[in-house]
């Protein structure tokens, strides 16, 4: 174990710092840039079990230190990406993938989890009852503690690898729901998902996106961010990916801080494609500024 | 793809609202006419996106409209360095053009048709420019494309300058072309479509999140699939397209 490393659900990984699914592809575009290999790992693009072509355009919009983003799980399904995606990421990463689900049924997420199970490459499941975008879709099952808990159970009976929940922020007691699905089997715990925001065009008159709301992520969430991964840390006894608005060194530390075993990064690699490379490089001149050993011994260290 | 830092060499107006900019750094990643580069700006979230215009050695040129407030704070500086991403989206491919082609470029599309140009002309091939603008006011690079040996055509909608009315009022000066390249607004890029029976390329906009094909924030629908205007696009094939309503 070096100075880095930390355990997840029993994978240890090299270093905390996981791109975030949705902004990194399946690794070969970043991969054209930098070896992706010293990365922790990465969440791939949001999986369904059919394909989806997602939101009509515009899907992006800028804000004050943040983006919206209303792409929809466009993917091209879970068969496509086993026999597509996958082989071609396997030429770029040697390490476990974290593979991110979504769906829009119980079974739907059942389904698509089994399937990519059983894929060697997959080290780790990060299942998304939080996605903003898709009417009727994941974000339903992460705002009720009783559906969170229907989903675990459901994919925890289907499959062998560690299961984590990704959770919205967007509910009134994020505690509750964490909760419901270490209780239903979670393995794990990631958050938080984009806040749903908004923006409208002067000109137009007319809201920026097609969608009209998305998901507003980017360095001005990050407060929020750090807040509740610290509540859900300190309710929950199973390991937490934090997440949301994360864009340096400094930002994984202080998340790892407020109780995240991993830190995912997310909308930076979008403006910066070399961030998450960049944060792992500056991580050991941090650590030696702020007198800390290693990552593993400050986890959840804010109390 | 190359992210480098750029200098600032010449920033200035074209038009009222149109700027050139020209920056000084490693240009080696843009290869084919009809690419962009992604523009860190201070205190602006994502990247601007904006059509390569030209490049010479190790001189990109850029000419932007002022719309927003990335352009607005752009065309104020007057020196400094700029992060940019270089190497995006697909470009034109100019081996499909047969030899006699036509350029059609409407506002602040012209300026990525002007590196196209050179390359065609370079390739030995007779190229022919369509510019469309407003009025005469707007206009800009006429005599640049001329001083390639281009036969240009000006449209303005009200007449002012050229050819009244819209780039597809001028398609008649030019019966012989056997293939055209476009930049644009939508509704010219779509008139154009159904003016021409002739196959061409279109080069199209879109609200981008990272320029470079991870987040899908541009997608749309061809009939080869869906694809990205950033990575797969902006330009795309006249056979391909799928019109939004």
């Amino acid at each position: 174990m070096g100075r880095l490393s930390v355990d997840l659900c029993g994978i240890t990984l090299d270093n905390p710092v996981i791109p975030a699914s949705g902004t990194f592809g399946y690794g070969y575009e970043f991969a054209e840039l930098y070896d992706i290999n010293v990365l922790g790992t990465f969440s791939f693009k949001g999986t369904t079990r059919e394909p989806r072509f997602g939101n009509p355009t515009p899907r992006i919009a800028e804000c004050t230190a943040g983006m919206i983003n209303a792409v929809g799980l466009q993917n091209p399904g879970v068969e496509k990406v086993i026999s597509e995606e996958l082989p071609k990421m396997r030429k770029v990463f040697n390490k476990k993938v974290m593979a991110n689900v979504s769906g829009f049924s119980v079974e739907d997420y059942a389904y698509t989890c089994e399937r990519l199970d059983k894929c060697e490459e997959v080290g780790w499941l990060e299942v998304n009852v939080s996605c903003p975008n898709v009417h009727g879709g994941g974000m339903s099952f992460g705002t009720s503690p009783e559906a969170a808990k229907e989903v675990t159970k459901a994919v925890k009976a289907v499959t062998t690898k560690p299961i984590i929940i990704k959770l919205s922020p967007n509910v009134t007691d994020i505690v509750s729901i964490a909760k419901a699905c270490e209780d239903a089997g979670a393995d794990g715990i990631s958050l938080i998902n984009t806040l749903l925001g908004m923006r409208i065009d002067l000109k137009t008159k007319k809201p920026v996106i097609a969608n009209k709301m998305g998901g507003f992520s980017g360095s001005a969430i990050f407060p929020v961010a750090v807040r509740m991964v610290y509540q859900v840390a300190n309710a929950v006894n199973i390991p937490v990916v934090g997440m949301g608005g994360v864009s340096s060194a400094e930002d994984v530390i202080e998340m790892m801080l407020a109780g995240a075993t991993a830190v995912e990064i997310g909308a930076q690699n979008l403006i910066d494609p070399f961030s998450s490379r960049d944060i792992i490089n500056a991580l050991p001149e941090v650590m030696d500024k702020y007198r800390i050993n290693t990552l593993s011994e400050i986890i959840g260290g804010a109390k | 793809m190359k992210q480098s830092l750029f200098t600032i060499k010449e920033n200035r107006p074209l038009t009222k609202d149109v700027y050139l900019m020209r920056l000084e750094g490693d240009t080696s990643d843009i290869t084919a006419p009809g690419q962009f580069v992604n523009i860190k700006l201070s205190g602006l979230y994502l990247r601007r996106p904006i059509s390569v215009n030209d490049v010479e050695g190790n001189i990109l040129t850029i000419i932007y409209k002022v719309v927003g407030k990335g352009t607005q704070q752009m065309k104020d500086m007057k020196e400094g360095v700029l992060d940019i991403l270089t190497g995006l989206g697909n470009g034109y491919d100019t081996s499909l053009s047969g030899e006699n082609v036509l350029l059609v470029g409407g506002g602040v599309g012209v300026p990525p048709l002007y590196m196209l140009a050179k390359k065609l002309i370079s390739e030995g091939k007779k190229v022919s420019v369509i510019l469309g603008f407003n009025t005469e006011s707007e206009v800009f690079f006429e005599k640049e494309f001329a001083s390639l040996g281009c036969d240009v055509t000006v449209t303005t909608v009200d007449g002012s300058s050229g050819v009244k009315g819209f780039v597809t009022n001028a398609l008649g000066n030019y019966p012989d072309a056997s293939y055209f390249y476009t930049c644009g607004p939508e509704p010219m890029l779509k008139a154009l479509y159904n003016a021409t029976a002739i196959e061409g390329q279109f080069s199209f906009e879109e609200r981008m999140g990272c320029g470079f094909g991870a987040c899908m924030g541009c997608s749309c629908k061809t009939l080869y699939g869906n694809k990205r205007i950033c990575k797969d696009g902006p330009v795309l094939k006249k056979e391909e397209i799928i019109w939004a309503d």
